[in-house]
Formats: structure tokens, sequence, C-alpha cells
């Protein structure tokens, strides 16, 4: 067997090497479903590219980064991303390629395709799981048909496989993926068909759309949908979709198109088609003996079956199981666009207008219990505005996660991250924050007089322009006393702003961020380069969304940084009334409330036993900025600790708070515990060419200030030197 | 189990899953490394190895008692990369073949290589003690803990 079946074929090997998706194909089309001409290539194939190719063990090295269980999101992203671009660039064996080139060829000639995963896992773990590996739509020609087989068997470790690893059984030495080469039928109505409503066991459900059947599944396009009565098969009610896009097929895959206005007004399916589908849905159940879960494209009258998988309940699980809404974070580009809009247009205006508001309030005025109502009230605001950025903003970090892909898929290049050279130099809030700061160093650097005075704490001898620059940075920015102090005891005053300046001002001027100038105009012009005509206008969409999207990483919580700063101011005035003895029992409470959110995030990281026997020599992460450094830690455990925070140190933290950001101009080296490389620290550093390695688990507690540490940014390890010096 | 209990859990665990280690000595500044049976106490403070007098790494033992031995899970596939940890015990080897403190080291050591006891009982044989000062464990391809021994 050479592990390229037709669909006769497909029967006589049985599931095992074919998958779930092949073998119920095949079996339809033995008991007179039409299905559309279909090849499989076995796992076998798999395990001959993956063996051949080294791959395993890198697979393995990739997942062995560090426990699994510690892994956020955006690591196991990550992770997936690196593994996807290993397949996409590791050479496909000579031999391999001309069987698989000849036997597409003969079967399916130039004819246009959709290559499908079909894993075993898949079926073990029931269809709740479906979406987890990629499919790719209209690909014609034996090279792009292999091409898009790699992705397919790379999708066997996509981040959303890794999620599910243990319901599917994932593991490295056993697990393969069989992949289905399917060619398209050119529906013009498509769509889904359920044997059995998950609300109503006595009804089914249709739904349907103009066009291709792509969209109604990535959620592209709302679908007409009719609820049927299992028994009689008679429509029970019908809600029409607004209809105004459909799926088509394009140059190089799929696309949006507007409908025609006779199709705007027309359902996708006449009610004898309805009773069609469904017929076709429940032959399906009968087949397979339980319900449904059926895909489905009328090309003509010719009714086709797609695919057909059975319905599990799923839904319902462990409500702490964020699984669901990690998947949901996998946005199509109509979709992040859409949502760019919302971002921009409606919910970045409304937080500045909020945080400027509540800035203008005047809480000295206020009595006790008003000053406790504003208290809970801040916080409600807190809040609303903290769901909305889990809703809302972080799904839209999703657009640096589409460009990434379709930049490795087209140009894949060595470095699975190249792409984020084209997303740098974005002008950032955090950025022109730290410029203003690097202005007023510079000035102190020019001019030894001043910088005298300000050590000497003279401020009012300070000349007109620097004081006119630190009055408008403190106006802009808040005085930066909540987070170098920590957040309850907010000075209120210019010293913290000052003691940054004058730190800054002992460095010599950066120049790392023009480094990469040229270079990502090239890496640019090479990545546009692989898009003809039509399809280049897309690519610059593509890259100027995700550019919005990297910006916002930062911006977001900058604006979230300032709501929070005057729940701060509110509960600063209440501290100060309480150890002047005017404060009272409500304000205590309200008080305490705020004081316990500050109490929880600061708790996460323990101060380090350094008395301990055992010490961390090497710690590994993930590379997040290249380069490398070596200089002494400085550990933060809480926001006061950044106000011991020296030039030329290196940064180890839980995380880099967004509001932190303007201690990483200083920092020679960044380490941090969270992961991924699109978290806000990652971005910064790189920014500033600052070599960074997130992901380090206990970073925190391993390592202690003082400790030398050298920072391999290339590699994502950390070295913990045994010399300590006093820190 | 905290991080300090893990590493020194996982060194134990690994010392007493082998039984051969790469000794490392040096001659003039020349390096050498050889296979020896070990057997380790279960404080981790020693470790013991056996040596005819006439081997070179006798002669580079008593040149320089300053000595590592690596004991590591490879099992010589591929997997061992991401699988595979070591763990380099750094220390000063004393010759105690003559000591009466011997006796039981010996002991420990034939519980672990009963095989050997003709080979230790041998007049040529010298008897070993690596008095450990730090142990170094290797995992996951990159991470280095370190476990400092009580002097």
């Amino acid at each position: 067997m050479n592990g390229i079946l037709s669909l006769a074929q497909i029967l006589e090997s049985g599931p095992q090497k074919v998958g779930g998706k092949a073998y119920t194909l095949a079996l339809a089309e033995k008991n007179g479903f039409w299905v559309p001409e279909t090849v499989c290539l076995t796992t076998d194939l798999y395990d001959e590219f993956v063996g051949e190719g080294g791959l395993r063990e890198r697979i393995q090295l990739e997942l062995h980064r560090k426990p699994f269980e510690q892994m956020r999101w955006e690591e196991i992203w990550d992770c997936a991303l690196r593994i996807r671009n290993r397949f996409l660039t590791t050479p496909m064996p000579e031999a391999l390629k001309a069987r698989l080139t000849e036997a597409i060829t003969s079967c399916l000639s130039d004819r246009a395709v959709v290559v499908r995963s079909s894993a075993p896992e898949e079926d073990t773990a029931a269809a709740s799981f479906a979406g987890l590996h990629e499919s790719v739509v209209n690909v014609t020609g034996p090279e792009a048909i292999l091409e898009a087989v790699r992705r397919v068997w790379a999708s066997l470790w996509s981040d959303a496989a890794l999620l599910y690893r243990q319901e599917l059984g994932l593991d490295v030495e056993t697990s393969a993926m069989a992949v289905v080469v399917q060619e398209i039928v050119v529906g013009d109505r498509s769509g889904i068909a359920f044997t059995r409503d998950l609300n109503d066991p006595d009804r089914g459900v249709v739904e349907a759309v103009h066009g291709l059947n792509a969209g109604l599944v990535d959620g592209a396009v709302e679908p007409d949908r009719w609820r049927v009565d299992r028994a009689t098969g008679g429509i029970v009610s019908h809600a029409a979709a607004t209809r105004d896009q459909k799926t088509a097929g394009s140059k190089t895959g799929i696309e949006l198109v507007d409908l025609h206005p006779s199709e705007r007004t027309r359902p996708p399916l006449a009610e004898e088609d309805v009773g069609a589908v469904f017929s076709l849905a429940m032959a399906a159940e009968a087949l397979f003996g339980r319900p449904q879960d059926v895909e489905w494209t009328f090309s003509g009258d010719r009714l086709y079956l797609l695919q057909s998988r059975p319905i599990t309940t799923g839904g319902e699980g462990d409500k702490k199981d964020r699984r669901a809404w990690y998947l949901s974070l996998h946005r199509s580009f109509e979709n992040l666009v859409s949502l760019r809009k919302r971002i921009e247009e409606k919910h970045i205006p409304e937080m500045i207008e909020e945080a400027a508001s509540l800035a203008s309030a005047n809480l000295a005025v206020l009595s006790n219990d008003e000053l406790a109502s504003e208290i809970l009230r801040r916080l409600e605001i807190n809040t609303r505005w903290a769901n909305l950025y889990w809703e809302e903003f972080i799904p839209f970090a999703h657009g640096i996660r589409l460009f990434g892909q379709t930049y490795n898929d087209v140009v894949r290049p060595e470095d699975p991250y190249e792409f984020m050279h084209l997303l740098g130099q974005t002008p950032m809030l955090s950025l022109e924050r730290n410029r203003l700061l690097e202005k007023m160093a510079d000035a102190v650097r020019r001019d030894p007089a001043l910088a005298d005075r300000l050590r000497k704490g003279r401020l009012d001898e300070a000349d007109p322009d620097f004081l006119q620059n630190l009055n408008s940075f403190i106006d802009q920015y808040g005085d930066l006393s909540c987070p170098v102090t920590g957040a309850v005891q907010c000075s209120q005053g210019p010293e913290a702003v000052v003691r940054l300046v004058l730190e800054l001002s002992t460095r010599k001027e950066r120049g790392g961020a023009q480094r990469t100038r040229t270079d990502a105009d090239a890496k640019k012009a090479a990545f546009f380069d692989r898009f003809d005509g039509e399809e280049r206008p897309r690519a610059e969409a593509l890259l100027d969304l995700a550019r919005a999207s990297y910006r916002l990483r930062d911006d977001d919580n900058m604006h979230i940084g300032r709501i929070e700063a005057r729940l701060l101011d509110a509960a600063n005035e209440a501290q100060l009334r309480i150890e002047n003895q005017q404060g009272d029992q409500r304000l205590a409470e309200a008080l305490a409330l705020v004081d316990r959110r500050q109490t929880v995030s600061s708790a996460k990281s323990a101060e380090t036993t350094s008395a301990s026997a055992v010490h961390a020599r090497q710690l590994t992460g993930q590379p997040a900025g290249p380069g490398i450094w070596q200089g002494l830690a400085r550990v933060i455990h809480k926001d006061g600790d950044l106000n011991r925070f020296r030039q030329g140190e290196i940064l180890v933290c839980d995380a880099v708070d967004p509001n932190m950001t303007f201690v990483v101009p200083l920092a020679a080296g960044i380490v941090e515990r969270r992961g991924g490389m699109l978290i806000h620290g990652a971005i910064i550093a790189r920014e500033y060419g600052i070599p960074c390695v997130t992901g380090v688990a206990d970073a925190t507690s391993l390592i202690a200030t003082g400790d030398r540490v050298t920072v391999d940014g290339y590699l994502g390890i950390v070295t913990i030197s045994s010399e300590r010096s006093v820190g | 189990m905290d991080s300090a209990e893990k590493t020194r859990h996982r060194i134990a665990e690994l010392l007493v899953a082998q039984r051969l280690a790469v000794l490392s000595t040096h001659h003039g500044g020349e390096p050498y490394a050889s296979l020896v049976g070990f057997a380790v106490e279960p404080d981790l403070s020693r470790i013991y190895f056996a040596t005819p007098e006439t081997t070179r790494k006798y002669r580079n033992l008593r040149e320089d008692p300053r000595a590592a031995l690596l004991v590591d899970s490879r099992t010589h596939q591929e997997a061992d990369f991401h699988r595979a940890a070591a763990v380099t015990a750094v220390g000063r080897a004393v010759d105690i073949g003559t000591e009466s403190a011997a006796a039981s080291a010996k002991v420990l050591y034939l519980s672990r290589h009963p095989y050997l006891a003709d080979f230790l009982r041998a007049p040529t044989t010298r008897f070993i003690e690596l008095v450990v000062t730090r142990y170094l464990l290797v995992e996951n391809f990159q991470g280095v803990m370190e476990l400092r021994m009580q002097p």
C-alpha cells in the first residue's frame, strides 16, 4: 500500500489509518450518496514526512519547554506556531513528493479541491472537537495541494488541538494525521444540517447560505435556519438571515463577495429543498446509527454530502474551563475588521472620556459617605472596562496571529516570528510616554547644574523649560507615583518622575529602535510581492489590521491604566482621611475592597527564600526579544520595587505591567514569568531592542535581586551566575 | 513539593536509577573521562566507586582529587533530547580503601553491584569516595538547577 487511497480502497483499509472523515465518506458513497471525488492520504504518509524530516523530536522539544499546565494560551499559540512553521519549512522527501504528485494528478487532474484533516483522534474525542484542525479550501494543482497537505498535517498540533490534547489523546509518538483531498463541488447553495436539535429531541435543523459553505462554517456568513420535525420532515419554523454576502472561490482560495440583489431577497433553499436536505441528513443518521451533523451542497439539482459526523452534546462542560473562550479567539479577517472599528471608534474614545470625566472630579470636597460611594462606583467602572477588555480587546490581538500565519504561509521564513519585524516601529502610547521621559533625561544629561539641583531636591530652581515639560508629562500620564511606590501609597508629587528622569540620564542615548527599519521595509516588500493584482490590497489590509492589533496590545492597557489610576486616587483620598482620623467605618469598608484587589494581584509572587541550598543556574523560557546581555537582576515582587530600579539592570518580573513600562528603557534585559510573543512586555522589549525571555516558570522566586544573570533572547535561556552582588 | 525539594528528589531518583557514571579527571591539565560503576549515600553527600590502582583515572585523582561525575538517563534514542535528564556531581575524591568507614560504604556499593564483589576484594582495587560539594541537574533540554551540599 502506498498510502494514497481512493474511496473504494478506504473501505478495504478500515478506519484506523484514514480517520473518521475519510471512512464516513467512503461508506456514504458505497451506500448511494453523492460524494465528491475524494482521495485519502493515510497516516502512513504523515509518519513518513515526520519521520524523515526529524520532526518528531522537534515537536517533543517544543512541547517540553515547560510543563503544559503552566502554559498560557499565548504560549500554546507560540508553541503551535513554531511547530507549524517547522512543517512548512521541512523539505518534502523527494520520493514522497513524486508519489503524491502522480496520484493527485491522475485522480484529480487540475480540478479545484478542498484539503481536509481526517485525524483518527478526532473520532475518539467525538465531533465536539470539530474545527481543531485546518482545512484549506479551493486549491488547484499538485504543488499547491502538497503545500495545503503540510498545513493540514501541521494542524494536528494546532493551538486548539493542544488545548484539548488530553481529550484527543495527543501523543507525539503515536498520533498521526490522515488527509482527505476532495474535489470542490461548486455549490450554488450550501449549508449544514443537524438531524437532532440539541434543545429539542423531536426536531432537526437545516442551515443554508448562498454560495459555498465555508462562510457559514467559520461564522462569516449568517445562514437561513429551518427547524424541521424529525418524524414528518415538515418545516416547523424558518428564521431568515440578513443576506448580504456569500463565500465564493477566488484565485487563491475563497473570498466573501456581495450577493446579487435577487439572492438577497430569496432564501437559499425552497421548501422542497429543505426537505431534500433533511432527508439526506436522516439517511446519514440511519447509515451511521447516530444523530448526525452533515455538511452538504447543491450543485444545480444534485445534492452532495460533503461530510457527516456524529452530533455530540458539547457545550455544557466545566464553567471554569476557559478553553472554549480561547478557541473563540480565532477570528476571521472580516470579524476583526469590525472589531477594530468598534474598538477605535467607540471603546477607546469612551475610555478616554471616562478617564477624563473621573479625573475632573474634586474628591477633596466629598463627604465620607460620598467618597465611599465614589470608590464603589469607580470599582464598578473598572470592572466594566476590565470585562470589555477580555471580550473585545484581547480577541483583537488575534489580528497579529492571523497576519503571522499568512506571512509564514507565503514567505516560509526560517524564523517563525519574522513577521514581527513588519509590525514594529508602530506609534504606541507607552513609547510616546517614554519619549517624553527621554527628552527630560536628555536635558538633564546636557546640564550638570540641573542634574545637581534635581538630585538635591531643589526642583523649584530648575529651569522653566524643564518644569514645563515635567508638568505637561504629569498632566498627560500622571505622576507615576502609584506604580513606583506601590499602588495604595501614591505620593502624588513629581518626585517619582524626577527620580526616573535622573536615572534615565545616567544612561547613554539608545540608538536601537532604528536598527530594523530598512530590514523591515525589505521584508514588507518581499511579502507583498507574493500577492498579485486583486490579492494585494487584501494583503495590505491584513498588515494594516495587524499593525492596529499590535499597537492596541499596548494602548488599551494605557487607557485602562488611566481609569484604574482614578480609582486609586479615590482610594488614596480615603486612606489619607483614615490616617488623619477623619474617616469612618463605611469609608474603611470601601477602601478595603480596593486594598484587597491590590493584595490579590501582588500576592502572586512570593519572596524568594535565599537560604535554600537549591539554586537555579539556567532557566528556559521563550525567546521573545533577540539579543544577549548580562547584568544584575532586579526582581519586582511589588510595585514599590520599581523605585529601586537602576539603569543597566535586568528586569525580572511576573509580567511587565503596562503601567510600569517606563522603567523598560532603563533595563538591559527582561525576564518574565508570563509567556508568549504577544504579551505586552515582549512587544515593548522588541521596540527597544532589549533581549527578552518570557514564560520562565517561577522566575521571580528562582532569581533573586542582585543575581548576575545573562539573558539570551535568541534561545530563550536565562543563565544565573553563582557569584552574587549585593543589590 | 517546592522547587528545592523537587530538585533534590529528581537528583536522588536519577542517581538511584542508574548504575554507571562518567568520571572526569585530568592529568597536568589534560582532560580524561572514564565510566565507573557507582553507589550513592541516601543523603547524597557521598558517591562511591572502585578502580584498579594502575589506571589512568586513579593516577589522575592522586595528582588532583577534584573530580566530576555525570549520571544521566539517556536511552540513545532521538527522544533523549526532550526526555533525558543528567546530573553532574562535583566534589573531591578520597581513597578510603583501608579506612574502617569503608566497610559500610562497601556494603552499600556491593548491594548496588553484587557482581563486582571479586573486583572489590582484589588487593589492587582502590575504593574511592567522592565528597560532593554540589550537584547540577539538567532537564528539559536546557534547564539547570544547582543543589549545594553542606561542607
